[in-house]
């Protein structure tokens, strides 16, 4: 099982914890883009985690599409965490989506600013 | 509380096209509740406006910061050592709020951040509902504590109108008429007498009709 190096990993002890800003932050500090995986719906075991996160998620893109960033650049996957290959699956599926967008808008203003 | 809703980012991105030195300033209190220019609010738009200037190659410098509340004069002396370093304000308070920063400091351009709805509750996370409208003269008493100026569509004071229908309103069928809810509560009160009683024609003077309004309190005042 293999997914692309160039994920980098932040563990929430369940997706109800990422909060708007946290993806917002994450991009304005240069990531190219936030996906957020989180359980099945209906199988958050703290109830509803998962379906905040989803909204979060949309209220973030929603922001990101608005300013020019790319709503893409946010985005959400479930799966059951014993389902590492679909794991690799989605992470793989993401990167070629940002792939597909390009680099982060704010990072090439940066390089040309500087 | 006074809820608020928060505006399309686009339309305080435009308001402030013209400024390079942005404090975003949210409030504790009400807006916080409602979700709307809390702290949290003042984080999420203070960086799509940095990320929205980075990306078009303007130097902007956009801070944040959340007062304990914007209606009250104590608290609004807390930004007076650092306000004139901005030359525009983004006030994520309720129109109260926002007028009172600008009254406090008129030399700076303070714009508002969110759209002012009413004075409402939470009704469950995710939806408020209007349920005083600052009448002046309070008829809660006799109605079962519902309250027909604001709930009421057509403000009635003696029963409902023709438009209730199964304890909607004709407006929305997702209304519901505020008579049938003052009914239904007098009758589990065994107060229904109270409904029988005709109400005087209301003073309107001490609502809107009478213009701005304000209570004065001299055994209070220093």
């Amino acid at each position: 099982m293999q997914y692309p190096t160039n994920i980098k990993i932040v563990r929430v002890p369940c997706t109800g914890k990422v909060d708007v800003i946290h993806i917002m932050r994450a991009i304005e500090k240069g990531a190219d883009g936030v996906c957020v995986i989180g359980c099945l719906e209906g199988e958050c075991h703290y109830n509803s985690g998962n379906l905040m996160a989803k909204r979060r998620v949309a209220q973030a893109s929603k922001i990101l599409d608005t300013i020019g960033i790319g709503g893409e650049r946010a985005k959400m996957y479930n799966l059951s965490s014993s389902e590492g290959p679909r794991f690799a699956q989605y992470a793989t599926e993401y990167t070629e989506i940002i792939k597909e967008l390009g680099p982060n808008p704010l990072r090439l203003a940066k390089n040309k600013a500087a | 509380m006074i809820v608020a809703d928060r505006k399309p980012v686009e339309e305080i991105i435009e308001y402030l096209k013209d400024h390079q030195n942005i404090l975003v300033l949210g409030c504790n209190e009400c807006v916080t509740v409602c979700e709307a220019g809390g702290k949290k609010e003042v984080q999420v738009l203070a960086s799509a406006l940095r990320m929205n200037a980075q990306k078009n190659g303007n130097e902007v410098k956009i801070d944040e910061l959340t007062l304990e509340r914007q209606c009250d004069h104590e608290y609004l002396e807390e930004i007076r050592d650092i306000i004139d370093q901005y030359d525009a304000v983004v006030s994520l308070a309720c129109g109260v709020g926002i007028q009172f920063t600008a009254e406090q400091y008129p030399n700076s351009m303070i714009y508002p951040g969110v759209n002012t709805c009413f004075m409402g509750a939470t009704e469950k996370r995710g939806l408020w509902v209007e349920r005083c409208q600052g009448c002046g003269q309070c008829v809660l008493a006799t109605t079962g504590s519902v309250c027909p100026v604001s709930r009421c569509a057509k403000r009635l004071f003696n029963g409902p109108c023709g438009g209730s229908t199964s304890g909607k309103c004709e407006i929305n069928p997702e209304v519901e008429c505020a008579w049938q809810l003052i009914v239904d509560r007098l009758k589990a009160l065994n107060k229904l007498d109270e409904y029988e009683k005709l109400s005087p024609i209301k003073d309107w003077s001490t609502d809107r009709a009478g213009g701005p309004r304000k209570v004065v309190r001299e055994d209070v005042q220093q």
